[in-house]
């Protein structure tokens, strides 16, 4: 009888025990509590969460000073972003701010969970006409308010080593491709390379599809929102890419396997003497490379222009500053979002984080006066283009990102690269658009 | 069992083959922990040529390491000694009872193992949400509910190997003590538990380590205080770099417990039936 | 007087008899209500309505669309449709070979380490070891292992046994699938070895002597004793391997990344990258349920056949 009540017993606790199993609630980041309190998931752009939660206080800090709203912080590592938001849309709970990818743009705001920033919104935080027009243009799809606005941003630029350079008897970063194939050629030799590429990763792959394609004149989707990946023009272009490993061999054939940024490690060591990066300066740092060594040029472009063919020559990069449709503080979140935007938010922050700021009032700072910045300036303002806003983008990202890191697996494996081939590949992933989306 | 001169060999061959399987990735983690990060991705040489010990020193300021360790052993263990405890006491009623619904009993349990972990997710997660709202027992972003979900997680096998484990164990002994007047409760606890120890050694180990290395739902359903280590680790790969060498040594210290853990149990292993038990 | 006492106890007993499992059996069966089987239901309703990026936030008003994606997912003239059965393909393959290592590891090594001797308890915590370290990091380290240039495969290969002359991929190419295998053994075969181990202390030591008297050598004795009386222990352990390892989604998105190369190709991983990257999850619920569907059948097949030799035996 005793054991009988202990078994009752013992089993009620098992129950019960996960209940109290947490000794000490952690806190519920839903929605926040006081009036005066606002929650904020920023994404990592720093060297580590902790690094980006020590930049970002004393602006939380400054903005609490400023008009008494507390901002909680939340730093999420990009592994886990997109699966919070998700939560977050899906739920209803979630944070009064959030930075999201600006590719992510379209996407999100055809879910409809962030709020849409129209014209009265943006007069609330100081009109759209202070941001530069490329970092505007990656907010949502065109013709719609955009749904977020841009507080970082980047584009792609050509890295190349001077001492390399020097070496082969090269005096200057080349501005055509044919320039950049035959400069990788002279550095191609001994267990160097001329350019290094990460071919393994489906992000970076998609990001050059699209540069490319603008250059020779074709677009990912067509006006009516439906994929074309086969078009004549980006079937050109992504074979010029993938050329440089297949047909002209100024790329270590290993590169194909490369998605965890070997290709920057690649290039840090002196393995490579060229490489298409966004802002690689705090890893060449860390991988021990120092400023004097490297250079930077605007990527080339292509000679004769093909038909069609735009000055493109990067997406633009960046990250913005979205609020939760949901959220219950609004007037609190867009002074935040007024405040992140200030000049003075802009240049320190873009200074900390080696990225660009997205208000043109925000280049007065000398420190975007060096040679370097003034590059990536001139990019954004004039020959970066945002990657198209349509909810299929990321879908565009996944699947033409795996088809070329196929072509770059049967480059590497000797197997010979026709016009014909990435056709037929980019149909195939036509067709998946259609069919899952 | 009489060993014969071959099966000597024998196993000192498949062992030292099993080892260096074994051994090798352990190797390469435990060089990439000592080495600056440059050298970490560099060509691969058997001896590291700078060693620094730097790494072992940066992992617990990149990243909260001792407070996601913290989480982790909490959660892991408060699942473990729940779903044990839960999956005993049903193993024992499908192993030792027919009644209806046995069998669709197993089969719905059996069929959970079936199903991919990410189309669980929304739903559970829309389910905390809603307890949570409805009830105010929170359940999102903390660690109760992750204790809920690996516990229920590890359930499906555990009681499939109890019941395994049980049906090995010869009714004879169950009956023997029935008829010295013992109760379902009793023959339980004083007769089947002692001789299924390894057993559920086993299933106590499997509940820790699927809590312990559970990454998909520890990634949506926690916040920066409830975060266990799984996807913590995956802190150290940041946007500028990837800190391979920390991520390497921090798994080796957050791993260092729990090879302990596996070395005391050894002992557990060896018990078995006693010889005679069974008149 | 104390016959009637044992009487009147086993009569009380019978009544309980009734109560006493369901009882037993409660609080497993409201946990798994709770966590497994009511989500499992709503996945498969969400299969069944187009469930994408644009209802994410009100899941009510999704348009129901009844078979449409399943349609989509069969379809066998279309891309979608015929990556889908040859990545079926390949994690059948996968499965089969991974559990079938790891189990023939698992059972010689559980064997080969009854007998105590000096150093077992160490190298049995070696053999554990792979188990004990976080998934995340020991598949990466086997990424590193198997890089091109500067990983230790190629290195012990090349450089130092002169087996081949130029340096093969390992990560991406026909050869993936072979390093795909290596590391779901390497993962999984302590597990077996964790399993097997418990399961061989039920043996008697009695029947051992008994057929060494007999006349049974060691090989004679481990398959007619030891096999079949880890016939329980085998049945269940063979099955959850199948049904983990065909799942499995960690070891090939870490190995791979969010891509894997062709002919390695799993299911799990085929399934997130097709829909819910693109939070399509009407067309990923309808995949999951006929993955489902596929490992009841295999479930009921292999149950089936498994009770027949028992029934013999």
């Amino acid at each position: 009888m005793r054991l009988r009540r202990i078994g009752v017993l013992a089993a009620t606790a098992a129950l019960l025990l996960p209940l109290s199993a947490a000794c000490g609630k952690s806190s519920n980041d839903s929605g926040s509590g006081a009036a005066g309190t606002l929650t904020y998931w920023a994404s990592n752009q720093g060297t580590s969460l902790d690094n980006d939660k020590a930049v970002l206080q004393p602006e939380l800090d400054k903005f609490k000073a400023q008009t008494g709203i507390t901002v909680n912080l939340e730093v999420i590592g990009w592994p886990d972003l997109l699966n919070r938001i998700l939560a977050a849309t899906t739920s209803g709970q979630g944070p009064d701010l959030l930075n999201i990818g600006n590719t992510w743009s379209a996407s999100l705001q055809a879910t409809g969970a962030l709020l849409p920033f129209d014209d009265a919104t943006m007069n609330a935080i100081g009109g759209k006409d202070r941001f530069l027009a490329g970092s505007l243009a990656a907010t949502g799809a065109p013709g719609k308010p955009p749904t977020a606005v841009p507080i970082y941003s980047l584009a792609y630029v050509l890295y190349y080593n001077k001492k390399m350079f020097t070496a082969a008897g090269i005096s200057n970063p080349p501005t055509t491709w044919n320039e950049l194939v035959a400069d990788g050629k002279k550095l191609t030799h001994d267990g160097q390379w001329g350019l290094a590429v990460e071919g393994g990763n489906l992000s970076e792959n998609a990001h050059h599809a699209f540069a490319f394609g603008q250059q020779y004149g074709a677009d990912l989707f067509d006006s009516s929102g439906k994929p074309q990946f086969d078009s004549d023009g980006e079937v050109a272009a992504i074979k010029r890419y993938i050329d440089f490993m297949a047909a002209d061999k100024i790329v270590n054939p290993s590169d194909a396997e490369y998605a965890n940024n070997q290709s920057v490690t690649d290039f840090a060591t002196g393995k490579a003497g060229m490489l298409l990066w966004q802002a690689a300066d705090s890893s060449l740092k860390s991988h021990g490379m120092s400023p004097d060594d490297y250079g930077v040029a605007p990527v080339p472009f292509e000679q004769p222009v093909p038909p069609g063919g735009k000055h493109v020559n990067s997406m633009v990069a960046g990250i913005n500053l979205a609020v939760f449709a949901n959220t219950k503080h609004k007037d609190a979140a867009l002074k935040f979002v007024k405040f992140m935007t200030s000049d003075a938010e802009q240049v320190a922050l873009n200074k900390t984080y080696g990225s660009m700021p997205t208000v043109q009032s925000g280049y007065s700072d000398p420190a975007f006066h060096t040679t370097e910045v003034k590059t990536f300036q001139e990019v954004l303002a004039t020959t970066a283009a945002p990657l198209p806003a349509v909810p299929e983008e990321s879908q565009f990202e996944t699947l033409v990102g795996t088809v070329m890191k196929g072509l770059f697996a049967d480059a590497a494996s000797g197997k010979p690269i026709t016009s014909a081939y990435v056709k037929s590949k980019l149909s195939a992933a036509n067709q998946q658009v259609k069919a899952g989306g | 069992m009489h060993e014969p001169r071959w099966v000597k060999v024998v196993r000192a061959v498949v062992l030292s083959g099993l080892a260096l399987f074994t051994v090798a990735p352990i190797y390469v983690m435990v060089s990439s922990s000592v080495k600056p990060l440059v050298d970490v991705q560099s060509a691969f040489h058997w001896i590291p040529s700078r060693f620094t010990i730097r790494p072992f020193v940066d992992i617990w300021h990149t990243v909260p390491l001792g407070h996601y360790f913290l989480n982790s052993v909490l959660v892991s263990g408060a699942a473990t000694v729940c779903s044990v405890t839960v999956a005993i006491f049903a193993a024992y009623a499908v192993s030792r009872y027919r009644f209806a619904g046995r069998r669709l009993f197993s089969i719905a349990v059996l069929s959970t193992q079936m199903f991919p972990g990410i189309l669980f997710l929304l739903p559970l997660f829309l389910i905390y949400v809603n307890i949570g709202k409805l009830t105010g027992i929170d359940l999102y972003a903390t660690r109760t509910g992750l204790v809920i979900t690996y516990l229920t997680f590890s359930l499906p096998f555990s009681i499939w190997m109890l019941v395994g484990y049980f049906d090995s164990i010869p009714r004879g002994l169950d009956e023997s003590a029935q008829v010295d007047g013992a109760g379902p409760l009793r023959t339980l606890l004083q007769v089947i538990l002692p001789t299924a120890v390894p057993g559920i050694v086993a299933v106590s180990v499997y509940s820790f380590m699927t809590a312990w290395g559970e990454v998909l739902f520890a990634s949506v359903m926690t916040n920066g205080d409830s975060r266990t280590l799984a996807v913590g680790l995956q802190g150290y790969a940041t946007s500028n770099d990837v800190y391979w060498n920390q991520v390497m040594a921090a798994s080796l210290v957050v791993s260092v417990p729990v090879v302990a853990g596996f070395l005391l149990l050894q002992r557990h292993f060896v018990s078995g039936l006693t010889a005679g038990a069974v008149k | 007087m104390p016959v009637t006492r044992a009487r009147r106890r086993r009569r009380r007993f019978g009544l309980r008899y009734q109560a006493t499992p369901y009882l037993m059996l409660l609080p497993a069966l409201v946990m798994e209500l709770a966590v497994h089987l009511i989500p499992m239901v709503v996945g498969v309703w969400m299969s069944l309505k187009g469930l994408t990026q644009f209802y994410v936030r009100n899941w009510s008003a999704a348009p129901f669309t009844g078979l449409a994606n399943y349609r989509v997912a069969v379809d066998l003239h279309g891309p979608v449709g015929t990556d889908l059965l040859h990545s079926l393909g390949v994690t059948t393959a996968y499965t089969v070979l991974s559990v079938g290592l790891s189990w023939l590891l698992g059972t010689a090594a559980a064997v080969l380490l009854q007998r105590p001797f000096r150093g077992r308890g160490l190298i049995r915590t070696l053999f554990l070891t792979p188990y004990a370290l976080p998934a995340y990091a020991a598949v990466i380290t086997w990424s590193f292992l198997l890089q091109r240039d500067t990983g230790l495969l190629n290195h012990v290969i090349v450089d130092d046994l002169h087996l081949a002359g130029h340096r093969p991929f390992w990560l991406i190419g026909g050869n993936s699938f072979a390093s795909l295998v290596a590391v779901s053994v390497w993962r999984t075969w302590p597990f077996a070895l964790l399993c097997l181990t418990a399961g061989l202390q039920t043996i008697p030591d009695e029947l051992y002597e008994a057929a060494a008297i007999d006349g049974a050598g060691f090989g004679r004795q481990v398959r007619t004793i030891t096999l079949p009386m880890l016939g329980a222990v085998n049945k269940v352990l063979i099955l959850v391997l199948v049904l983990w390892t065909f799942n499995d989604f960690n070891t090939p998105y870490v190995l791979f990344g969010k891509s894997a190369p062709r002919p390695s190709d799993l299911i799990s991983v085929h399934i997130y990258q097709s829909s819910f990257i693109t939070w399509n999850f009407g067309l990923g619920s309808a995949m999951s349920v006929l993955l489902l569907l596929f490992l009841l059948l295999v479930t009921a097949a292999y149950l089936t056949v498994t009770s027949w030799r028992r029934n013999d035996a």
